[in-house]
């Protein structure tokens, strides 16, 4: 596998994911528009499709928030890489804040200052999972500020009940989250593991257990709406990724998604790279 | 009593339409009621957490802020382009709401609202819902005229952007108090089985 490769992958998921999205969520918020009653909201929802519209017959982001760099990675563990993988997708970060452009968003956490490139200690951030194959699969997975400010964790009491919890934060923060949202829900683990189970949530979206519905039926049932108007959408998926936790431990996270539920993927390997 | 004042500021239910100039007056104010649509053609200035802070710190900005409208946003500007405009979260400057208000801006464009801020804004100021993520739509209607404050980078930076029939935008909260983002909240059928329990 050569670092070339997945400097132009990370450049080409990075361009899709903030210019298109994913048929299956604009298929989602279509239908949501179809559905809605409120005429503020669906004003909102008509707006949203437009702008993807207009988005993709431009090549322009979708929207100004460019969010921060972040990619999850399936590393086939037969895969041979003898090359800075962190440095190469660095690199796919930089040149495409040129080329797509970007806004740089990436800012040291306490002096403030913008690094210019949405690179910096910790970006871009990679999720890593070890797959079968000799192959990596890289998604982009842009993440604004807006869905992302609004998450929540609490290590609860295991007497406790956890979609209470999910519900009545969901309540609370939807609204700034840029609804119709996408809500990822990590149940279990440990402080960080259910955060990041959160977070994987949304990457594994949309989710189909029968849990999962009655959630998503309740928290429209909270007629936030888009852009917190009011209206039947508030949520456009839920999606619940649990791990064992301890025997005292009650960890649940909430991550939010904005209905801009940005991906794209591409795959890597020894003889070059793919769109996926 | 809150009844009454509710049915003055809907006009029976009725959505106006209105296409503003900047800079706006008392009297544009005045005629929009939370759930009118409006379009605003002129001169707007994007302000975001560094620019309000800013103001706060130095008592001044480098632009009027008489008849104003400041538009919570951080574009993605290119060659002097605007790229991609969208609104950001609105309540992270609440805050500062009373600040530039008491300067003259008599209306906040953003997205999430500010209700925390209501009482800033009555008699004086509105704010308007752009619908949020949708930067490529608002770009089609927003021309770069100038920068300020340039060293806090692209998001952070006071642009001076040109407007033409941009919109539509939502008054989703206006001078007489009326705030739709607590209307929505208060209406949710969770909230009234709260309030039986």
């Amino acid at each position: 596998m050569r670092s070339k490769d997945v400097t132009e992958a990370a450049i080409d998921v990075l361009r899709r994911a903030e210019t298109t999205l994913p048929s299956w969520v604009v298929e989602r918020i279509r239908d949501a528009a179809s559905l809605e009653t409120n005429p503020v909201a669906r004003s909102q929802l008509d707006a949203i499709l437009e702008n993807i519209t207009v988005a993709k017959e431009g090549k322009i982001p979708i929207c100004q928030d460019t969010g921060l760099a972040i990619f999850h990675l399936e590393v086939g563990r037969n895969s041979h890489i003898d090359f800075d993988l962190k440095e190469a997708i660095a690199e796919g970060v930089r040149l495409a804040t040129e080329t797509v452009p970007l806004r740089p968003n990436a800012v040291d956490p306490l002096t403030r200052k913008n690094t210019g490139d949405n690179t910096g200690p910790g970006m871009p951030d990679l999720i890593l999972d070890l797959v079968e194959g000799d192959h990596i699969r890289i998604t982009a997975f842009p993440k604004g500020a807006g869905s992302e400010n609004m998450g929540f964790l609490g290590m609860l009491n295991p007497a406790d009940d956890p979609f209470e919890f999910v519900l009545n934060g969901v309540a609370e923060r939807a609204a700034k989250a840029c609804p119709p949202v996408f809500v990822g829900v990590g149940i279990g683990g440990t402080f960080d593991l259910a955060a990041r189970l959160a977070k994987k949530a949304l990457l594994k979206m949309p989710g189909t257990s029968a849990q999962e519905a009655e959630l998503l039926a309740q928290i429209n049932d909270l007629g936030v709406g888009p852009m917190g108007l009011g209206g039947d959408t508030t949520a456009l998926g839920v999606r619940i990724e649990m791990a064992s936790c301890h025997t005292a431990s009650l960890p649940v996270a909430v991550n939010f998604q904005c209905w801009a539920n940005r991906s794209a993927s591409a795959i890597v390997g020894g003889n070059g790279w793919n769109i996926d | 009593m809150l009844g009454q004042q509710e049915r003055f500021c809907n006009r029976g239910g009725e959505r106006m339409e209105h296409r503003l100039k900047t800079p706006l007056s008392k009297e544009d104010v005045a005629s929009l009621r939370a759930g009118d649509l409006v379009w605003i053609t002129g001169t707007i200035y994007t302000a975001r957490d560094e620019v309000h802070a800013h103001h706060r710190s130095c008592g001044n900005l480098p632009v009027d802020l008489e008849g104003a409208v400041l538009y919570h946003c951080g574009p993605l500007i290119k060659d002097g382009l605007v790229i991609s405009a969208g609104p950001t979260t609105s309540s992270r400057v609440a805050r500062y709401t009373k600040d530039v208000v008491d300067r003259g801006v008599r209306a906040m464009i953003g997205k999430g609202g500010i209700s925390e801020a209501v009482e800033d804004l009555r008699g004086k100021a509105v704010y308007l819902a752009y619908p949020g993520g949708c930067g490529a739509l608002a770009a089609k209607t927003l021309q770069v005229k100038g920068i300020h404050l340039e060293d806090l980078g692209m998001a952070e930076a006071l642009w001076v952007l040109e407007a033409k029939d941009f919109g539509p935008m939502i008054v989703a909260i206006d001078s007489f108090g009326k705030d739709l983002y607590e209307e929505a909240k208060r209406s949710s059928k969770r909230a009234k089985g709260n309030a039986i329990a």
